[in-house]
């Protein structure tokens, strides 16, 4: 499977990067030359093989559903670019 | 007099002990070390003397008080994708600029607690996508080896290679590191230092910044095997914070060196003998297996048939969780952002100058693989593979194998620029990468030169959670091979 310059556009949307022209034409070679390489994996038969889910056998520990943390809002905001009384700011996103 | 920062930990803990020197007095040093050196290695991109001083302070205190912990006044390096408390943290990629967690790993937390110094945080491949660490936004950093009787630069390997550099440099006695792929032992191979992937879940990964979540994994890179085992002691614990953290007791690896290897069965996979693989590499190969079979172990010739798929389904897994992981950097709630007309295109502006080049590429893929229709076909598929590549191992287990030998990487060090072509870069893995997506340990430890003069490394892969056993026998390869140091041109 290859992709062409409009999906790797549209792939560039969906993964909420701006690519310009000039740099979805290179992407394309590039992302091609990799789907190319793993396209070995076809000759491999997987028939009645289970995916991996886990490269260690361990049951899914479980925990008391309780409060564990938290109550310093003001430390969570403190990295973000732009904040108000601990409210992460963003552009109007609702008219 | 030998200076404070040749001292491998083992040695410095024990001089510490006996009060040749102070803990400040060798953190100074190795303060002064980095000061002359780092503009020629670019291998630290923030040093916390400060900080490094009061934590020396308090271990001379304790050691004074006769309450010495387990790495009490060692001077680290840390890999800049581990949290560190108020700490520049941003694995090296511009979309975390200006980040400083509210919080400590828990890897680093553990090394703090048993008296660890922290020197600073170091260079290393944009969130650990890389292997040579020329996709740092912070510039690349320089291999302290050079080939005999030239002066050119050479990559140190990648992702960790600020971590390799510094090591090998004699700019910090160890330093943390992460290997999603290769990116603890290929640079620990190009560098002439040692480096292990423990078993997936033998460290918290909680605080480290995530590349390829079901990978990645915390291990130490040092001078000597021993060191290795000293600081993976402190590193692994179980973690309510990490669900994939394991909960089995963290052995005292240090008493598995100067173990005999007598009678122990070493796997040699005929399938990592590749086409076109330097001479020196397959000869080093054939010292290794010289040299355990001296010791004592039995080798023999197993299959691992699938290893061939390893690294073509490494790069569907691996961009794909990248993906999903990269996708918090949105501008939000840390670190840059580039305003827009509306949300999206600040999402998109900041994403695009945020990123560097193999970032976008990884995340590129991965978003494509799993995307509506494409599911089945590549993701899917690699985790089937996987399940393949694991199995092969068990098989290997099953017949009574203690322990893997091959060579770590496909060839030495290389001159930064001259591999371009993304799929070429990406087969400096190849050896590696395996380990990873089988979840079981892999050390390298330097074995050799080659005839530049440039360090070669054999990698030992191990049974989940048989960390001790590559100990064991890698002290055993390090004892016969001797050790390798560089000539020192980068110190002014």
């Amino acid at each position: 499977m290859s992709v062409d310059l409009n999906t790797v556009k549209r792939v560039a949307g969906l993964a909420r990067i701006k690519v310009d022209d000039e740099q979805a034409e290179k992407m394309t070679g590039e992302l091609n030359a990799i789907l190319g390489f793993v396209e070995q994996l076809d000759e491999v038969n997987i028939d009645g093989v289970e995916p991996m889910t886990s490269v260690v056998e361990q049951k899914m520990k479980m925990r008391e559903d309780g409060q564990t943390d938290g109550g310093y809002a003001d430390k969570i905001v403190k990295n973000a670019p732009v904040s108000e009384d601990n409210f992460f700011m963003v552009p109007k996103v609702v008219e | 007099m030998t200076k404070l920062v040749d001292l491998t930990i083992a040695e410095a803990r024990d001089k510490l002990a006996a009060r040749e020197f102070t803990a400040t007095e060798l953190t100074d040093a190795y303060l002064g070390e980095i000061e002359k050196s780092n503009k020629a290695l670019n291998a630290y991109i923030t040093v916390t003397a400060e900080q490094a001083r009061e934590q020396a302070k308090a271990s001379d205190e304790r050691i004074a008080a006769g309450e010495a912990r387990p790495l009490e006044g060692i001077p680290l390096g840390i890999k800049d994708l581990y949290a560190t408390k108020g700490v520049h943290t941003q694995a090296c990629s511009h979309i975390l600029d200006g980040f400083k967690p509210e919080y400590e790993s828990t890897v680093t937390q553990n090394l703090w607690n048993d008296g660890a110094v922290m020197l600073g945080k170091l260079n290393m491949d944009e969130f650990a996508m890389g292997s040579s660490n020329e996709t740092s936004f912070y510039g690349n950093v320089i291999n302290p080896w050079r080939r005999q009787g030239s002066d050119t630069a050479l990559v140190p390997g990648g992702s960790s290679g600020g971590s390799a550099a510094a090591v090998a440099g004699h700019l910090c006695a160890a330093a943390t590191a992460s290997d999603t792929g290769g990116s603890i032992r290929q640079p620990a191979a190009l560098t002439g230092t040692v480096g292990i992937k423990p078993t997936y879940g033998r460290c918290s990964r909680w605080g480290m910044v995530a590349f390829a979540s079901s990978l990645d994994q915390a291990g130490p890179i040092g001078r000597t095997v021993r060191d290795n085992a000293i600081l993976l002691k402190s590193m692994a614990s179980v973690d309510a914070k990490d669900t994939t953290s394991v909960d089995a007791p963290v052995p005292d690896y240090e008493s598995f060196i100067g173990k005999s290897v007598k009678g122990m069965k070493i796997g040699i996979p005929k399938e990592y003998r590749v086409d076109g693989m330097p001479d020196a590499i397959n000869e080093l190969w054939q010292k290794g297996i010289d040299w355990l079979k001296d010791a004592g172990a039995e080798i023999v010739e197993i299959s691992l048939p699938h290893t061939k798929y390893a690294l073509p389904a490494y790069y569907i897994v691996a961009p794909a969780e990248a993906s999903s992981n990269l996708a918090r950097y949105d501008g939000v709630r840390y670190g840059l952002r580039v305003p827009g007309n509306d949300i999206i295109e600040m999402y998109e502006n900041t994403r695009a100058a945020g990123f560097g080049d193999e970032v976008k590429r990884r995340v590129m893929i991965g978003t494509y693989v799993l995307s509506a229709g494409y599911y089945d076909a590549y993701y899917l598929k690699a985790q089937k593979v996987r399940t393949l590549i694991k199995r092969d191992f068990d098989l290997a287990w099953e017949n009574g194998v203690d322990a893997i030998l091959t060579p770590t990487t496909p060839d030495a060090a290389f001159a930064p620029g001259e591999i371009t072509d993304p799929v070429t870069m990406y087969l400096n893995d190849i050896f590696t990468v395996t380990a990873n997506m089988a979840g079981v340990p892999g050390i390298s430890i330097p074995a050799g030169l080659n005839k530049d003069g440039l360090p070669l490394g054999l990698q030992l892969i191990g049974k989940p959670f048989d960390e001790g056993t590559l100990f064991q026998v890698g002290e055993v390869i390090e004892q016969a091979a001797g050790s390798f140091k560089p000539e020192n041109w980068w110190s002014k």
